[in-house]
This record gives structure tokens, sequence and C-alpha cells, in this order.
């Protein structure tokens, strides 16, 4: 962070070290087009609430597209009376558990698939026809097999996450440099040390990518779960206030779950950099 | 020529299979490798030169013929040889250090016994200072003294050395040369080196073999030029001159 490394470069001088130098930067330069991001994203968000407001009433009617001021108190109200928080636990659980399950089931079966080519070549069809079936239409299968109790979000979200996770898995080990496996199998490295030396953190990139694609989806999942058939959690907070007329209602769980879904991609964002480090320099200042 | 043969190469073939086609890579290739001496092998590109080392390494099996090590025919990968190839095989994600010692972490080698031999290493080849430094954040120059480091580690006793400073500066190259040659000399290692420039050829081999198409042996030429050689006056040795121009010769022969 505080200082710039310039390795220095074919010189005829044998280089005793990287030429590091203190870099002085202000507090403008340090953090200016960060506190601009955020500032326009902050000013936009007051922008449309805004506008919302206002324009709610006078030309829209609130009975269909609600108000921040309604949603708000109407947020106030669940908060008060312990709706909100009862709700949003169950369908936080849900989206946990079914993103866990259709990880590790995902990531595990796309090394033990992918890494015997031939395998994978018979599979391939069937599994990309499985990934093409629409997972809401899983939902009545579902609920014939588990009931309409929270097994059957969890692995409503499991499904839809273990597709994505494990193609991108399967990507990430397909695309491992054979080269770098050669050079461990000179090393006298063993399947053991290729697969975890190797294929392991080669493919880490895609395995993360799944899993960041997948975050969104297992959300959708588990209320897509609840909408269909429950009495519990935010999908079917949605279905009861629309069914009630109550857009409100409506608004206010749809601003929960994009909270959560901003919650669950910066901990996804966090995971990944970490991983990543030995991916190029990072060209931000 | 007085020392065992250290790699044999008889009736080598390599066909590399394309729809119904078969690529003819090499064909009946012989080859002797003596202990201990520096072999260099010239050729055009596309003449199988890197087919050739793949099969020495014995990553690729061959389509007929066979290759011994010491006498025994090998199969497999050849654990004793280390092989530079034309392009980098550093981890990604480890960094120098790391990479380095990576051959040593797979024989077992305790972390202690790993870090003497990887900082002596690193400081033979120059990179002092970058030992947290991840492949993506070095040159390529640096990469490639990297990998030369990562090689040794295992302290092979066979070199292969597929093109290893082909993409490098002039300086550079002059540089690693220099260093190829002090890590060979009384080591007792045996080297083969492949590349398509002469005067490299002929500042660092013991016996220059010549590669035609489908690796066919043009030439194998003995070069008794007294070492050290320095690339500054030997290139108006007299001698060099004539060697250079042999070599020239027996590849524009090839490409008839």
């Amino acid at each position: 962070m505080s200082a710039t490394t310039t390795p220095e470069v074919g010189s005829t001088a044998r280089p005793a070290g990287p030429l590091r130098e203190a870099s002085r930067r202000t507090w403008r330069q340090r953090h200016g087009r960060k506190t601009l991001i955020w500032g326009w994203r902050i000013g936009l968000l007051v922008v449309l609430l805004v506008v919302w407001q206002a324009l709610s009433g006078p030309v829209l009617d609130p009975q269909f597209v609600s108000s921040p001021k309604g949603i708000a108190t109407r947020l106030g109200d669940w908060v008060a009376d312990g709706t909100l928080w009862s709700n949003t636990w169950i369908t936080v659980q849900e989206i946990v558990l079914g993103f866990l399950v259709g990880a590790v089931s995902g990531a595990a079966l796309a090394y033990l698939i992918a890494s015997v080519r031939v395998v994978w070549d018979i599979l391939d069809p069937f599994l990309m026809a499985l990934y093409a079936i629409p997972k809401v239409a899983l939902a009545p299968l579902f609920i014939v097999w588990f009931g309409i109790g929270t097994d059957m979000k969890v692995l409503l979200a499991a499904v839809t996450v273990f597709f994505l996770v494990f193609l991108n898995t399967a990507a990430g080990v397909h695309e491992v440099d054979r080269a770098l496996i050669d050079a461990v199998r000179l090393m006298n490295g063993t399947r053991r040390d290729i697969a975890f030396k190797v294929v392991l953190p080669a493919s880490m990139t895609g395995l993360l990518t799944g899993l960041r694609v997948s975050i969104p989806y297992a959300l959708i999942g588990a209320v897509i779960g609840e909408l269909v058939a429950s009495n519990r959690g935010l999908g079917y907070l949605i279905s009861d206030s629309s069914a009630k007329f109550d857009t409100d209602g409506v608004f206010a769980t749809l601003v929960v779950l994009s909270v959560i879904a901003a919650i669950l991609n910066a901990v996804v964002n966090l995971v990944g950099k970490r991983a990543n480090r030995w991916k190029p320099l990072d060209t931000e200042v | 020529m007085s020392a065992a043969p250290v790699m044999e190469v008889q009736g080598l073939s390599k066909h590399f299979r394309k729809d119904d086609e078969e690529l003819i890579a090499l064909r009946d290739v012989d080859l002797t490798v003596e202990q201990g001496s520096f072999v260099v092998l010239l050729g055009r590109s596309g003449c199988g030169k890197s087919t050739l080392l793949n099969l020495l390494a014995g990553l690729t099996p061959p389509t007929s013929g066979q290759i011994t090590y010491h006498g025994k025919p090998m199969r497999g990968p050849n654990t004793q040889v280390g092989y530079l190839t034309q392009h980098d095989t550093l981890m990604p994600w480890r960094d120098v250090t790391r990479n380095v010692e990576m051959p040593r972490e797979l024989r077992g080698d305790s972390k202690k016994e790993r870090a003497a031999v990887t900082a002596e290493l690193i400081k033979l080849v120059g990179l002092s200072g970058f030992e947290r430094h991840y492949p993506r954040e070095l040159s390529g120059g640096m990469r490639r003294r990297a990998s030369l480091a990562r090689m040794l580690c295992a302290d092979p006793e066979t070199l292969l050395l597929d093109e290893p400073f082909g993409a490098l500066d002039a300086q550079l190259r002059t540089e690693l040369q220099g260093e190829l040659l002090r890590l060979w000399s009384g080591s007792g290692r045996t080297v083969v080196f492949v590349t398509h420039d002469i005067e490299e050829a002929l500042i660092l081999a013991d016996r220059v073999v010549v590669l035609g198409p489908i690796g066919t042996i043009l030439l194998d030429q003995p070069v008794d030029l007294p070492r050290p050689r320095d690339p500054d006056d030997i290139r108006v040795d007299p001698h060099f001159v004539e060697l250079h121009r042999r070599l020239s010769a027996a590849l524009k022969e090839g490409a008839r």
C-alpha cells in the first residue's frame, strides 16, 4: 500500500533487488477515486428516492408503486413486531444452507468428473440437459418429495448453485496448463501432487467464478421455493403482502432481499481477493 | 568422446494423428549423448527439436523406436533430468521462493533443508530481493532465471534446455549462457541444448548436431574451440568462422 515496486529489468548489471521507492501520495490521490465513486453512488440513490417520493401520490398511484416513506414505515412496523427478523432469518438460513450444499457438492463432483476426461465426455450431454431445466419447474416435484418445509427451499437453491459451481469448476479444471502438469511429473510428482499442487490451485479461478455467479441464484432459488409454497420467509412475505394488495409490504421485502444479496456478494469478493493474490498487480491507484 | 553414453536413441519416430492423417514429427532418429558432454541440437523451427526433447524427458511416448537412459529403457517421465521448456512453467500462484523449492518440496525435504538451498539458488541466478514476487510481477528474463533456479533445485544430472534464452535480450542471453557454462563445467552434468542460433550453438557446445526436417541428422560436428569462449572475441576466430560456415551450409542443405 505504502510503496510501489519497480522491478529492475534486463540491464547488464545484475539487479541486487527490486528498486523500491516510497510513493508519496496525497489524500486525494489515495482516496480520490473511491470517494468520487461512492459519492456518486449515494447521490444517485438519494435522487432516485426523492424523485420516487415526489412522484408517488401526485403522478403515480402509491397503491401500485408504493413510496420510500411507505416502505420505511412498513419496515419500521415489521422490525417492531418481529416479523422482519423471523422471516429474514428463515430465508437467510435457506440461502446459506442451499449455497453450501450446492457449492460443496458441485465443486467436489467437478473435481471428480472433470479430472477424468473420458468420464466427462460421456456425461457432458446429460449434465447440460439437466442444467437447461428451469429450476422453478422442479419446485412441484420437490414439494412431493420433501414437503413444503425448509428442505424444499434449501434444495431448490442448492440445485441451481450446484450446476453453476460445477460447470465453472469443471471449466477451470479443463483449462489447467498441460505444461504445468508435465513440469510436476518431471519433478517426480505423484498424481496426488498434481491434483493438489497444480489442478486445485489452477482451477481456483473457475471455482471462485462459479461461487460468485451462483450467489444470487441461491437467493432466487430460496425465494421462489417460498413463493411456491410456504408460510414463513421473505418469499412468503411477498406473496402474503401482494395477496392483501399491500405494495408497501412487497417493496419492503424486496429491499431486504437486495440488502442480503449485497452482503453475500461482498463476502464472496473478500474470499476472491485472498485467493487471487497471485493475479497481476492491482493497477488501480 | 570416450565417456559412457547417458542417453541412447534408436530408430526413434514420433507421429501425431490429426483426423485421418499422420503428422510425422520425427522419423528414425539415432542419437547418442555422452555423459558429461554439452550437446547442442541445432535446427530450424519445425524440425522436431522440441518433440525430440519431450521424448527425451519421457513426457510423451515414442511411436516407435526406443530411448535408453543409462542403458535402461525409459518408461514414463524421466525424473533424473531437468527440463527447461521454451515457455515458462512456473506456477503462477507461487512466489519465486515457493516455485524454486518445489522439486524438493515434492521430494519431501523439510522446510529447513529447502530454505537454505533455495536461498542460495535464488542468489545464484540473481533474483535476490524478488523472493516474494509472483511470476506475473517479474520480467521475462527474471522468470527464465527463476525457472533455471527451479530446475537446478532438483539437482538433475542431465539438463534438457529448449531454446531457453530465445526470448531474451542479447546481454541477458550472454550472461545466462555464461551462467549455464559455469554450472556445467566440472559438474559432470550432461546438457542437451536446443537452439536455432548457430552462434549460440558454437559458444556453448562440445558437439553440435544439425537436425533437418523430421529429425534427420544432417551433420554431427564436434566443436573443439578452446574454453572459456569469450563471445566477443570468438566471433573473429578463424576456426569459429569456419565452423559457422559449415553449420550454416548444413542448415541450408536441409532446407532444400
